[in-house]
């Protein structure tokens, strides 16, 4: 195991004496940026969805809105992460004209991605909530929009917030593909390091240990949630 | 107050009201009695548009409101419903719950007029004739304090002013069904329309639900009650409208409908709950 010990000295030399830490925690910040960004915009994205979909359709409009949120839906679940972030990067950009950085085109990409996801999410949470809520707000003479958002939506976020947790979690790990369009995420960090070490085993090691640190941590920060939404489940 | 004229409602192939034609006074208390089955809450939650007609048409207050053209909430705000299964705001402590729809409603009121005083502030900077302003005599705070106020004196009303800060979850069905009615109450209703609102109470809650309701009665409420509670119905109603069938197959005083019912499925009807 000697051979390990080394390994472990080159990796601290680098990390510590030629600016490796700093790297890391440059793309420890681009990783939590895109995956908080991506899940607010997805669960706004997601709302907006699920509440088209969810609202009674006799009428022209939210038909044709409700066709457009399927397909859009279809268009996110079905392409891999990756293909999105290029087509955005490499194809749509260009067409129209616009320079973004790649931690601008992860933002938005994995957002947008995250959306299709949470909308379905969120439309199972907004059907758990008995239809009788939805009815007595209208009953008071409150509209579809407000009862939606003050009695049906907090109602449906609280049943599917551990999912909610889930899906960030899968986003904070799906950000480790953002190389692709040149965003410095944990792993170009340590690929950076590795590839000056010639030696990758013990940077990708501690790559895994932090990814899997940060998912730890963010199970531990839903509980908590969960726990102090509960309260109005049972007496207080 | 509520002209019902040949109300129809069909769920896709099958037509549960075959045209119901009522017309409802002010301060009447109207029980509708019948076999399940026979479309009394499907004729109860079209007169709010719970479901919409599919034809005919409900004049209250002078506007037909099964055109599907006028705004419902505003007419809503006007007809109280409570509900079988109470159908509290869960996620509202008990106070939020009565208070919720007067506060949005007044603040939205008190938002219109604004934008509106706004609108003719910058018109009357390049018109000759000034229009007059829309006077404002509230502010939010006080919105909700007059909101909180009056949720506090319906819930002493109904004797549960401790439980004002906690969760539905935590109240018992009877206690959930007063808070019910009181919520609907918040609004100053012209009439409260209930869904069977004792059918999913255990008996011994049946009878403080059943008070509220008679004591709203006497302060000459308008309601209109589906229910299965015959001693309530005789003793409270000052009309009884039997439907079988989606239509309404008698319609008269309790003493004239308990006494001497004509139809032949209201004589089986009463043969089969009384005895």
């Amino acid at each position: 195991m000697g051979n390990f010990e080394q390994k472990i000295d080159k990796f601290i030399e680098i990390f510590l004496e030629q600016n490796g830490y700093v790297k890391v925690i440059q793309g420890l910040q681009n990783t939590l940026l895109i995956a908080i960004s991506g899940l607010i915009i997805g669960i706004m994205i997601g709302t907006l969805i699920a509440t088209v979909r969810v609202f009674p359709k006799y009428k022209r409009l939210p038909r044709v809105l409700n066709s457009i949120c399927s397909f859009y839906v279809a268009l996110f679940r079905g392409t891999p992460m990756v293909v999105q972030l290029l087509v955005f990067y490499y194809v749509l950009l260009p067409l129209l004209g616009v320079h973004m950085t790649g931690v601008q085109v992860a933002m938005a990409v994995f957002g947008l991605n995250s959306g299709a996801y949470i909308s379905e999410i969120m439309r199972s949470g907004i059907q758990s909530v008995d239809s009788g809520q939805l009815e007595a707000g209208r009953a008071v003479g409150l509209g579809f929009g407000v009862s939606m958002c003050k009695i049906v939506i907090p109602q449906a976020v609280k049943n599917i917030l551990p999912t909610l947790g889930n899906e960030f979690i899968t986003l904070i790990k799906e950000t480790s593909v953002v190389s692709f369009v040149g965003a410095a995420d944990l792993y170009v960090a340590f690929s950076y390091i590795g590839s000056n070490s010639y030696e990758f085993m013990v940077p990708y090691l501690v790559m895994a240990m932090i990814y899997i640190l940060l998912v730890l941590v963010i199970s531990l920060l839903v509980k908590l949630m969960e726990r102090s939404l509960k309260k109005s489940d049972r007496r207080n | 107050m509520i002209d019902v004229i040949n109300l129809k409602k069909s769920f896709d192939d099958t037509e549960v009201l075959k045209g119901i034609n009522v017309t409802i006074h002010k301060g009447d208390i109207v029980v509708v009695l019948g076999p399940s089955g026979s479309g009394k809450s499907t004729f109860l939650r079209c007169l709010n548009c719970m479901e919409d007609p599919t034809g005919g048409s409900i004049i209250f207050n002078g506007v037909d409101i099964a055109d599907m053209h006028v705004d419902i909430n505003i007419h809503r705000r006007h007809m109280g419903m409570v509900f079988q299964h109470f159908n509290l705001f869960n996620n509202k402590t008990v106070i939020q719950n009565i208070m919720l729809a007067p506060v949005y409603v007044k603040n939205q009121e008190l938002r219109t007029a604004k934008r509106k005083n706004a609108l003719t502030k910058m018109k009357n900077l390049f018109a000759k004739e000034k229009q007059e302003l829309i006077p404002i005599t509230t502010t939010k705070a006080e919105i909700q304090r007059e909101a909180k106020e009056q949720a506090m004196t319906l819930l002493k009303r109904i004797g549960l002013e401790e439980k004002a800060d906690v969760y539905p979850s935590t109240l018992s069905g009877g206690q959930k069904q007063r808070v019910a009615i009181v919520r609907a109450l918040a609004m100053n209703p012209d009439v409260i329309l209930f869904d069977e609102p004792t059918s999913a109470l255990d008996p011994e809650m049946v009878g403080e639900v059943l008070d509220l309701m008679k004591a709203l009665a006497k302060e000459g409420m308008t309601m209109i009650i589906v229910t299965h509670e015959m001693g309530f119905a005789k003793e409270v109603a000052n009309r009884i409208l039997f439907m079988d069938e989606g239509v309404i197959l008698e319609s008269g005083t309790p003493e004239e409908f308990f006494g001497n019912p004509k139809n032949p499925r209201a004589k089986e009807f009463l043969s089969k709950v009384l005895s």
